[in-house]
């Protein structure tokens, strides 16, 4: 007997909303269908509106995890559309917060992880020792999770002394921290047997299908933008890119683990190596028309916002496309043949940011299964229209 | 007077009453232990460290509103908490602390009060599948059949290894297997495999992680009590209270010898013991992450059950050599 199971749009597991249709046969998967579109925000609409400095804030929004990440991609795209070269304390100080960004992310998924396996001592340790790393960025920039310490040409808050001993002394207790969590996630025997050989994506899949950040490393292809494409110093910093072989969940959080520990040697290399002078440079109101494309490895992947300015102060158009919106489809791949337990797992691993990927409304006709993207006056006519002639039903219909 | 005893055994002490408010305090202790061993505090605000909050909740949950979902099957819908109740308050009273008389067998201790008392911890589950099954919800129709997959599993290992004991003191009533072990104590010391392996099976029994499988939240939201709200969801969580109690009684009773020393010693020992117990369940739930259901199969039938009878026969043999 098989039948569909909704997970979501409100779902325990989802943190947001989305929805998965999952037809199951007892406690196996066999089909698996995503809907997107339910947390549709207009930001790149309001972005064209908005003027260039305007416009960091607006982007740092796009995400609450990494708020830091769409912000410096947007930064890097709009110095180069301005020619602008910031100063190298500027660039140092703002990869330093993408790096703790990461390991907060990383740890808070980490944590996550934990929750959706039912292993929830876990979680609460983890999520304990996500406190230090937020606390070292609320001493840098004054805020736990909008930063706020990019600006156009620099950043816009300086390091101290006092700052720097007090994140390098932070940064030994979350090291041994995470060195046990490291232990812990790969040895302990009931959360290995949740992890190891779910959800797997081959090599040849995690490429064909576009995945991206750890979970495409976690299939054993070392692809990251810091290497590939440095941006900022990257290529000045020594890092090796993590990967892993296994292909499954067990891998992604290995990966995880590993690139937190790559970020504590970045962070330590970043301040023991920062050099002295300004942190920013005076940027010019407006940009010669062109276009650019800007690409950011986030911690959940890569990262990339496509800008195109027509001379004024505003940009003429910003896409962005974030890293989970690239995972949707290896994400499909994964959970098929799975079972039903491993769904939140599976969903989870690639670390989604739901709010982060919904950039438009397309209407998918049930019947004849047409897809068509609809301007905003016509949807809104239809909702008129439909609250109009439809009376509420006492009983909502199963969806099913 | 008789008519007056038994109703003061059966609504206040060990009745009722006395349930209600030791399985509550059972509930804030294993919650208070579950929060500090994950660097937590727990329940703090009402009562004396928060002592009162599990019956804050009840009666928080008692005053919600109460849905019975339209296609669901009412009657059973409605029928199913109390009970449940009803059963494991039932299986209270066999617990040989009120009855520790060893030379008069009454009602409620007699020879094979172990069998029935197994029995008994055994229905709740069936209460707990029909109660998913009876929802109609898809998550509780997943709930339901996960309930049912995993007592194929524990359910043979968890006989096996609490009738080992009895085996070897020669009886089927509770209180004189209880009785037998406190005259020779070594000889508890050869059930310890056999204690292990029915505290995994009572961890499964009770739903508590790492077998919180039918009512896992990330997967299939409330599982088997996804459309129970208000005073059934209450009595529903007081149930499981009161089953983690007698559970935990039971095997306090054929395993860490019994409740001796009459009324007030035998309930201090009673308080003790249980709390032992529920200690160790507790200190399994927050060192371990939720497993999948065909896992839980493969657990008891390639370890769990095998070393129990291995167990049965080790004890059968040195019965003999004792003998």
């Amino acid at each position: 007997m098989s039948f569909q199971i909704p997970i979501g749009p409100q779902h325990p597991a989802l943190k947001e909303p989305i929805g998965v249709r999952v037809t199951v046969d007892g406690e196996i998967i066999r089909e698996a269908d995503l809907r997107l579109g339910y947390n549709h925000r207009g930001v790149e609409k309001l972005a064209e509106q908005k003027t260039w400095t305007q416009n960091i804030y607006l982007m740092e929004r796009i995400c609450g995890i990494c708020s830091h990440s769409h912000a410096t991609c947007y930064v890097q795209g709009v110095e180069k559309l301005m020619e602008i070269e910031p100063p190298k304390r500027g660039l140092y100080i703002r990869i330093l917060v993408s790096e703790l960004e990461r390991v907060h992310s990383h740890l808070l998924w980490l944590g996550v992880a934990g929750h959706e396996a039912g292993f929830d001592s876990f979680f609460m340790y983890v999520w304990r020792d996500r406190e230090i790393v937020m606390d070292i960025l609320e001493t840098i920039s004054g805020n736990r999770v909008h930063y706020a310490i990019n600006a156009i040409g620099g950043v816009r808050r300086d390091l101290d002394e006092l700052q720097i001993k007090h994140i390098l002394d932070s940064l030994e207790l979350l090291r041994q921290r995470s060195a046990y969590y490291q232990k812990l996630g790969t040895t302990e025997p009931s959360f290995v047997a949740r992890l190891a050989g779910v959800g797997y994506l081959s090599r040849e899949d995690a490429i064909e299908l576009c995945a991206v950040g750890p979970t495409l490393r976690a299939s054993g292809v070392p692809m990251d933008v810091r290497k590939d494409d440095p941006y900022a110093v990257y290529d000045e910093v020594p890092f090796e890119v993590c990967t892993a072989d296994s292909c499954d969940v067990l891998g992604r959080t290995v990966v995880r683990i590993k690139e937190l520990l790559q970020s504590y040697n970045i962070i330590e290399f970043l301040l023991k190596n920062l050099p002295a002078g300004p942190i920013a440079v005076r940027a010019p109101r407006r940009a010669k028309p062109n276009e650019v494309v800007s690409r950011y490895e986030a911690p959940r992947g890569e990262n990339i916002h496509y800008i195109k300015s027509n001379g004024s102060d505003k940009p003429e158009r910003l896409k962005v496309r974030a890293p989970t919106l690239a995972n949707y489809a290896a994400t499909i791949k994964m959970l098929k043949n799975g079972f039903i337990a491993d769904v939140p797992l599976i969903f989870a691993a690639i670390d989604p940011c739901i709010c982060c990927a919904e950039r438009s409304v397309a209407i998918v006709d049930a019947r004849t299964a047409q897809e068509r993207i609809v301007t905003m006056s016509s949807l809104r006519e239809l909702s008129l229209k439909t609250a109009k002639y439809q009376t509420r039903k006492r009983e909502a219909e199963w969806p099913l | 007077m008789a008519t007056l005893k038994t109703l003061v055994y059966l609504i206040l002490y060990p009745g009722l009453l006395f349930i209600f408010f030791y399985s509550t305090f059972a509930e804030w202790y294993d919650r208070k232990l579950y929060a500090r061993l994950q660097n937590r505090m727990g329940p703090t605000h009402t009562g004396r460290a928060g002592v009162l909050q599990p019956i804050a909740d009840f009666i928080k949950l008692m005053s919600k509103e109460d849905i019975v979902p339209e296609r669901a099957d009412r009657g059973m819908f409605r029928a199913l908490p109390a009970f449940g109740l009803a059963i494991v308050s039932t299986g209270m009273l066999l617990l040989p602390v009120w009855n520790y008389s060893l030379s008069n067998p009454s009602a409620t201790s007699f020879s094979g009060d172990i069998v029935v008392l197994l029995y008994i911890l055994s229905l709740p589950t069936f209460i707990f599948f029909l109660a998913g099954w009876s929802s109609t919800n898809l998550f509780s129709t997943v709930g339901a059949t996960r309930v049912l997959t995993m007592l194929f599993g524990y359910e043979v290992p968890l006989f096996l290894t609490v009738l080992t004991p009895a085996v070897l003191a020669n009886s089927w009533r509770l209180a004189e297997i209880a009785a037998f072990y406190r005259h020779h104590p070594w000889l508890a010391l050869l059930n310890i495999p056999a204690f292990i392996i029915a505290l995994i099976c009572v961890q499964a029994k009770l739903e508590r992680t790492p077998f919180d499988i039918p009512h896992a939240e990330t997967e299939i939201v409330g599982g088997t009590f996804t459309e129970y709200s208000g005073k059934k969801l209450a009595l529903f969580r007081l149930m499981m209270d009161v089953e983690l109690v007698v559970a935990a009684g039971l095997l306090a009773t054929v395993f860490l010898g019994g409740f001796p020393g009459g009324l007030l010693p035998g309930l201090i020992n009673f308080i003790i013991k249980t709390l032992l117990v529920i200690f160790l369940l507790s200190l399994l739930r927050a060192t371990t992450s939720r497993i999948r259901v065909d896992q839980v199969i493969s657990l008891s039938w390639r370890y769990l059950a095998p070393l129990a009878v291995i167990q049965l026969l080790v004890i059968i043999f040195i019965k003999g050599l004792i003998s």
